[in-house]
C-alpha cells in the first residue's frame, strides 16, 4: 500500500471526522473492534528469533512459532488467557506503580490530547486514558470487585482474542513518551502501563521482529544492527578517513577493547552506520582528541541503546548488564555515554538498579579536563556526553570557531527520554549557544518536559507503519515549521540515535528543508583542531560558509 | 445509559431512604445503623486498599522529570519539577496535592488546516477541581461543629470566613454554592467535551450525582426545609461517643442527606475516589531525581540474569577479532582452522 502524500495526509488530519476534529465516534469503544491492514501494524518476531529470546528467558517469550497478525488464528496457547490474566496478578504484585495506574484515573481527560498519536490519528484509543483503559477494563474485570458484579458498567470487560488484538495494536502506537504523565494530576504514566500490556504480549508469544530482532543483535554481537567486531571497527574507521577528509587530521586516538583507558565510551550503534549519525560520531571523535581524552569504544559492549527495553524488564537488564561488565573487564574508571535517548532512560533511571552489583571497582566519574567531579552520577558512574561537554565548554576548554555553524540555523528536539526520564534540558541547550550562532527553541508548549516525540520510539521506527509514524510525528514536525517559517531554521538537532533515524524521515516528509544532526556533530564542526588544515567543509561535506563557489 | 443508570441509581438511593425512615425502626436503621456500618466500611476498606498498593514494592525509581534535572552545579536545577532530594520531593507533592500543580499545566489542542496544531492555556478543569475540593473540604470541616462540644475554634472561624458575604438567613455559606456550581461545571464538561464524554464511565457520573444529591438535601435543610437542629446535633454527638439517641422527629430530609453520605463513604474505597490516597504513592511523583546519585534498590531484583558473557562473545569471534587487530583474552590456537565456536547461540536468520 503507497502511503499518501503529505498534502493528502494533511487535509486528512485537519479535516477527517476524528474524536480530534470534534466528530464522536457512534459506537462506544468497547465496541469498536481492532481491523489489521497493511500498514497498520508492525510484523510480527521470526520463529527463529523467538527461540533464541526464549532459550535466556523460558517462557517470558511466549511459544515460538509463524503466525500472521491479520490472520484470526494467532496460534496462540490453549491456556492464552490464564497467562495474561497471572501475568497481570503478578506485575501487579510486583509494581507498585502498575496497581496505582490501574485504580486512580479518574478520567478527567487532562492527559487525552497530549499525545502525539492522538493529535495524529484522532483515533479515541489513543487517548492515552483510553489506551490505559483497554487494560484497566481487564484489570477490573479480574481484580476488582466493583468490576467483577457491575461489569460492563463498571468499565469491566473480559479478556478476549478481541482485546489482545486491540492491545497489539495500541501498545504499539505508544512512544512510552511519558507527555502525558507530565500532565496527569496522579502522575499516571501510560508509557508505564504500556510496559506491562507489552511484557504480557510477549508471555503469549504477540511480538515485533522489528524489536525483538535487534534485541537478540544486541545480544549476541553487542550491537543492535548485528556488526560483528570487525565490521564494528572497520565501520568506525572508515569514519576516520572521512575526518581526515574534513580537518586533514589522522586522528590515532580511536581504540577498541583497550585496557586501562581511563573512560569506557558507549555510543548507540547506528552512529557508526548510518548518515546522520556518523557525523555525530564524527562530533564525538573530534573533541575528545582535541582534549586528549584516554577512552576506549568496545565491541562487545558496542550498543548504547538498549531494544530489551520495549520488551520486558528482564530483557533490558540483560542487555544493560554489558556496560558495567565491560566496564569492568576493561578496567576503566567512569563510563561515558553518547547521544541516545531511551538509552539514557534506562542508564539514567533503571541501570545501577538492575546492575549495580556487577560494578565493583567503577569510581565516580571525574572530567580528566576539568576536574568537575560528576556528583550526579556518584552512584551509576555514568555521565552523559552533553553533561561533559557543556562542562568543558564553561571551563573554556575547547577552541571553538562559532561561524562554521553558521550555514546552520538550529533548533533543538528534547527527546523523551533525556527530557522526562532524566531531566536533561539544559546542557544540550547550554552547548549549542556555544558552538552555532544560530540558535532558536521550537514554543513552549513542545519543548523541554513538554518535547513532542519523534513518532517512532520504541521500536516503531519501521518501514510497514510509515504513514502511522508520520501522523504520529506530526506534531513535532508542526514546531518545527513554526521555526522554519519564523527563523529560516534548517537544522534540527537532537541527542538521540532513534531521532537522528525517524526525524530524518520526518522532515523530508513534513519539511523537507531541513536537516537532522546531534548535537555532537555540531559541537565537532566547530571545533578548532590543532594541526588542521584550513577547513573548507563540515563534516558532512557540505562547503562552509564564506567558502563556496 | 452511562448517565441515566448512575442519576437512577441515586434517585433510588433517595426514595429507599425516604421510604426507609419512615418506616417503623426506620430511623435507628438511617440514623444510627447504617451509619456505623458506612463509616466502619470506610475506614476499613480504605485502609485495605492503601495496605494493597503498598505490599507491592516500587522495584524502580521512576520519577517524570518536568524540569532540569540536579547536573553540574552551574546549571539551575528546577528543584520542584524535577526535586533531587526529600525536601524536593515533599515540595512538589504538596504543590501536587493542594494546588494541583500538574493540571495547571494543562492545554487544549486543537487541529486546523494546514494542518497546524495549536496550543491553548486550559485552566478551567484545575480552576473548577480545585473549587470543588476546596469547598468539600470546608463543609466538612463545618460539620465537625456536630461532633464537638464545645464546637472547636477553628470551625467557627472557618464558618465566619465561609459566611463572609453576609447574605440572607441563615447566612449563606459561599462553599455550598461554589460546590454545586463546581459540580454541575464538571459534568456539563463530561458530557459537552467529545472527548470527554466518549472516555466517561458511569462510574464517573455516580459520584458527581451522589455528591451532588449530598449537596442539595444539605442546602434544602439549612436554607429552605428546615429539620430540628438540635436533635441533629444530640444524634450527631452520640455517634461520635457511641451513645446515639435519636430524639423528636428530625425531619426525613436530614435521613436522606445522611443516607447518601454513608452510600459515598462505603463506595469511595472501591472507587476511583480512592485517587485520594493514591495521589500520594504515586511514583512518577513522589521519588527524587537522584537515580544516579543514589542506588534505588529492587527487592525482586533478580541477579541470575546476567549478561552475555565477554567470554562467549570472544569465543564466538576470536578469530574475526585476532585478524581485525583488536585485542583478544585468549589467543587463537595454533592451527585456527576450525570455525569460531558457539554457532549453536546465533539467531537464523
Ligand atoms: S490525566 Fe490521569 S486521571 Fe486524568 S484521564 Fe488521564 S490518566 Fe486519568
Ligand atoms: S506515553 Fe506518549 S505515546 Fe504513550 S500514551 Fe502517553 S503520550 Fe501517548
Amino acid at each position: 500500500m503507497a502511503d499518501p502524500k503529505p498534502d493528502v495526509l494533511g487535509v486528512s488530519v485537519a479535516r477527517d471526522p476524528s474524536l480530534m476534529t470534534g466528530a464522536v465516534p457512534s459506537k462506544e469503544w468497547m465496541d469498536v473492534p481492532a481491523v489489521f491492514k497493511p500498514g497498520n501494524y508492525c510484523y510480527p518476531g521470526k520463529k527463529s528469533i523467538v527461540e533464541y529470546h526464549s532459550k535466556n528467558f523460558p517462557g517470558l517469550f511466549g511459544e515460538p512459532r509463524e503466525w500472521e497478525v491479520e490472520s484470526d488464528d494467532w496460534k496462540l496457547p490453549d491456556n492464552w488467557k490464564e497467562i495474561i490474566i497471572n501475568g497481570i496478578k503478578e506485575r501487579l504484585d510486583k509494581f507498585r506503580s502498575f496497581k496505582i495506574f490501574m485504580d486512580c484515573c479518574v478520567r478527567c481527560g487532562a492527559c487525552a490530547d497530549k499525545c502525539h498519536f492522538f493529535l495524529g490519528t484522532g483515533d479515541p484509543k489513543n487517548m492515552p486514558v483510553l489506551r490505559a483503559e483497554l487494560l484497566r477494563s481487564v484489570y477490573r474485570n479480574e481484580f476488582t470487585k466493583a468490576g467483577k458484579i457491575l461489569g460492563r458498567i463498571a468499565g469491566a470487560r473480559p479478556m478476549t482474542f478481541g482485546v489482545l488484538k486491540e492491545w497489539f495494536m495500541y501498545y504499539y502506537q505508544c512512544t512510552e513518551c511519558r507527555r502525558c504523565s507530565v500532565f496527569c494530576p496522579y502522575g499516571i504514566d501510560t508509557a508505564e502501563v504500556t510496559m506491562m500490556a507489552r511484557e504480557l504480549l510477549h508471555l503469549v508469544g504477540v511480538n515485533t521482529n522489528w524489536i525483538l530482532e535487534p534485541a537478540a543483535n544486541s545480544n549476541r554481537t553487542g550491537n543492535h544492527l548485528g556488526l560483528q567486531p570487525h565490521t564494528f571497527k572497520d565501520n568506525a574507521e572508515f569514519l576516520l578517513d572521512d575526518i581526515e577528509e574534513a580537518t586533514g587530521l589522522k586522528l590515532n586516538s580511536l581504540t577498541f577493547n583497550r585496557k586501562g583507558a581511563e573512560v569506557l565510551f558507549i555510543i548507540p550503534s547506528a552512529d557508526v552506520f548510518a548518515e546522520p549519525g556518523i557525523f555525530t560520531f564524527m562530533g564525538y571523535l573530534l573533541l575528545f582528541d582535541h582534549i586528549g581524552l584516554d577512552y576506549t569504544i568496545s565491541t562487545y559492549a558496542s550498543e548504547g541503546g538498549n531494544f530489551g527495553s520495549f520488551t520486558n524488564n528482564e530483557l533490558m537488564k540483560k542487555l544493560n548488564g554489558k556496560m558495567y561488565a565491560e566496564a569492568e573487564r576493561l578496567g576503566v574508571k567512569w563510563i561515558l555515554g553518547g547521544e541516545c535517548g531511551h538509552m539514557w532512560r534506562v542508564v539514567h533511571q533503571y541501570m545501577d538498579t538492575m546492575n549495580g552489583e556487577l560494578q565493583r571497582s567503577l569510581e565516580m566519574p571525574v572530567s580528566p579536563i576539568t576536574g568537575t567531579r560528576f556528583e550526579n552520577a556518584a552512584a551509576s558512574k555514568m555521565v552523559h556526553v552533553s553533561e561533559f561537554t557543556a562542562d568543558l565548554i564553561k571551563h573554556g576548554k575547547l577552541k571553538i570557531d562559532k561561524s562554521r555553524n553558521d550555514h546552520r540555523v538550529v533548533t533543538f528536539h528534547d527527546s523523551c527520554n533525556p527530557a522526562r526520564g532524566m531531566g536533561m534540558l539544559d546542557e544540550p541547550r547550554y552547548i549549542l549557544e556555544n558552538v552555532c550562532n544560530n540558535f532558536y527553541d521550537m514554543p513552549e508548549n513542545c519543548i523541554r518536559e513538554n518535547t513532542f516525540c519523534c513518532g517512532s520510539g520504541t521500536g516503531l521506527n519501521t518501514g510497514e507503519i510509515m504513514e502511522l509514524r508520520m501522523r504520529g510525528g506530526l506534531p513535532r514536525a508542526n514546531a518545527v515549521k513554526y521555526v522554519e517559517d519564523r527563523h529560516g531554521v534548517n537544522m534540527l538537532s537532537c541527542v538521540c540515535a532513534i531521532d537522528r533515524a525517524t526525524l530524518l524521515a520526518l522532515m523530508e516528509y513534513w519539511n523537507p528543508n531541513v536537516g537532522v544532526c546531534g548535537v555532537s556533530e555540531l559541537v565537532g564542526n566547530a571545533l578548532i583542531m590543532d594541526g588542521e588544515k584550513e577547513r573548507e567543509t563540515d563534516l558532512r561535506f557540505d562547503p562552509l560558509p564564506g567558502t563556496e563557489g | 445509559m452511562r448517565i441515566l443508570y448512575p442519576f437512577l441509581a441515586v434517585l433510588a438511593l433517595v426514595l429507599i431512604s425516604f421510604v426507609g425512615a419512615k418506616m417503623p425502626g426506620g430511623q435507628s436503621l438511617f440514623g444510627v445503623v447504617i451509619p456505623y456500618l458506612a463509616f466502619f466500611a470506610f475506614i476499613i476498606f480504605f485502609i485495605k486498599k492503601i495496605i494493597y498498593w503498598a505490599k507491592s514494592p516500587v522495584p524502580f525509581r521512576i520519577p517524570t522529570t518536568s524540569g532540569q534535572e540536579k547536573s553540574l552545579p552551574w546549571i539551575k536545577q528546577n528543584k520542584t519539577d524535577c526535586p533531587s532530594s526529600t525536601g524536593g520531593v515533599i515540595g512538589r507533592m504538596f504543590l501536587e496535592v493542594f494546588l494541583f500543580r500538574s493540571l495547571f499545566k494543562n492545554t487544549k489542542t486543537d487541529v486546523e488546516d494546514g494542518p497546524k496544531l495549536v496550543y491553548g492555556s486550559s485552566k478551567y478543569l484545575w480552576l473548577f477541581g480545585l473549587l470543588f475540593h476546596y469547598s468539600f473540604l470546608v463543609i466538612f470541616l463545618r460539620h465537625w461543629r456536630l461532633f464537638t462540644n464545645p464546637v472547636p475554634s477553628f470551625v467557627t472561624k472557618l464558618e465566619l470566613a465561609d459566611g463572609l458575604l453576609q447574605v440572607g438567613v441563615p447566612v449563606l455559606y459561599q462553599s455550598d454554592i461554589i460546590l454545586l456550581l463546581a459540580l454541575t461545571f464538571l459534568f456539563l464538561r463530561r458530557v459537552i467535551r467529545p472527548q470527554l464524554r466518549y472516555i466517561s464511565l458511569a462510574s464517573d457520573y455516580f459520584p458527581l450525582f451522589l455528591i451532588m444529591g449530598i449537596g442539595i438535601t444539605g442546602i434544602l435543610m439549612r436554607y429552605f426545609i428546615r429539620v430540628d437542629i438540635v436533635s441533629v446535633k444530640e444524634l450527631a454527638m452520640g455517634l461520635a461517643t457511641f451513645k446515639p439517641v435519636i430524639k423528636g422527629d428530625i425531619g426525613v430530609l436530614f435521613f436522606i442527606h445522611l443516607f447518601l453520605v454513608s452510600c459515598l463513604m462505603v463506595y469511595f474505597p472501591f472507587s476511583k475516589l480512592m485517587h485520594m490516597g493514591g495521589v500520594f504513592l504515586s511514583p512518577t511523583r513522589n521519588l527524587a531525581n537522584n537515580n544516579r546519585m543514589v542506588r534505588h534498590i529492587n527487592p525482586w531484583n533478580d541477579t541470575s540474569i546476567k549478561p552475555h558473557s565477554y567470554a562467549g562473545y570472544e569465543d564466538e569471534f576470536r578469530e574475526f577479532m585476532v585478524n581485525a587487530g583488536l585485542p583478544v583474552e585468549k589467543e587463537l590456537p595454533p592451527a585456527a582452522e576450525e570455525p569460531p565456536a558457539a554457532e549453536e547461540d546465533k539467531p537464523a536468520e
